[in-house]
């Protein structure tokens, strides 16, 4: 992995860290976190918002299901660093989210929600 | 840093193995939550109860504590003790604002009649959120924890790993909630089985 100046990497949003001793990591800024924090914000204030729109009643569940998709990839993907890591570390944590979709979606069908 | 044969800590191995298994716990939580959603035979029922206003602002508290946290493992990574300190402490206690409305929410459910053993929805509501809140408990004296270390000079960023490992655990909370939020309060007003 080639290192990054502090100056090139903070302006391409990425930086290097000397986290686990000698092995470096990439990771995004601080203000990088900052934008990301307020698109969720914004992500939030959109979910409100289409829940009191009376228009959108019908295709409230896939809009919602949409917008907090994106605050999951967000979240794991950049707070969680998710993006930057292994695949053995994305094994980890998609399998067992794979698994719990899977009972979800059972629990729903069981229960008569797609009929 | 020891030498692991996968090049990841293992303490981050772990974490990562620990979310895979709250992933599960929680899965089941919010399948049951909606199995049983629109299913009480009596009231209160949630559309009585719900404060989305009041929620989307926990919401939004908990949602920057997160960016806190991330904040807090710069600082602590790039050896800014001022900083460690600082966002660390913010991430505990927006957290703990977190709580408190938790705490609100339930009282006022309470006040309303909504006991544990109420109906289906409060059995549901309250144990899925319960839960939740738990590990947001835990995680706040997790904090604290780490805050009175960099209170003591005790984290730098031979230490980052600790803060690392905790903000995964932060972070998955904050995600369990970003499903919660949406799941039993925006999605209320559809229509159950």
């Amino acid at each position: 992995m080639a290192s990054e100046t502090a100056h090139g990497a903070e302006a391409g949003g990425l930086e290097t860290a000397m986290s686990h001793g000698s092995h470096e990591e990439p990771h995004a800024s601080s203000r990088t976190y900052i934008a990301i924090a307020l698109v969720l914000g914004v992500l939030t204030a959109l979910e409100v918002m289409v829940f009191y729109v009376e228009a959108l009643a019908p295709v409230l569940v896939p809009i919602l299901l949409v917008l907090s998709a994106a605050k999951f990839v967000l979240v794991v993907g950049f707070f969680m660093h998710l993006k930057y890591d292994t695949h053995i570390l994305r094994g980890l944590f998609f399998g067992p989210l794979a698994i719990a979709v899977a009972i979800i979606v059972a629990m729903m069908a069981l229960y008569g929600y797609f009929l | 840093m020891e030498r692991t044969s996968t090049g990841v800590p293992n303490e981050k191995m772990l974490m990562w193995a620990f979310i895979g298994s709250e992933c599960m716990l929680f899965g089941s939580l919010i399948a049951t939550y909606l199995a049983y959603r629109g299913r009480s035979i009596v009231g209160p029922y949630e559309e009585e109860l719900l404060n989305i206003p009041f929620i989307t602002v926990t919401t939004f508290v908990l949602l920057m504590s997160s960016l806190m946290m991330v904040l807090a493992l710069s600082a602590v990574q790039r050896g800014d003790p001022r900083g460690s300190k600082l966002f660390l402490l913010l991430t505990a206690l927006l957290g703990l604002v977190f709580l408190a409305g938790q705490v609100f929410e339930f009282n006022h459910f309470a006040h309303e009649g909504l006991g544990l053993g109420r109906n289906l929805f409060s059995g549901t509501f309250f144990l899925t959120t319960g839960f939740h809140g738990a590990h947001v408990t835990v995680g706040v004296i997790w904090l604290l924890t780490l805050w009175a270390m960099a209170m003591r000079g005790r984290l730098g960023p031979e230490k980052s790993l600790k803060v690392e490992v905790a903000g995964l655990y932060w972070h998955f909370v904050d995600v369990v909630w970003i499903v919660l939020f949406t799941v039993i309060y925006l999605m209320s007003g559809a229509s159950g089985a």
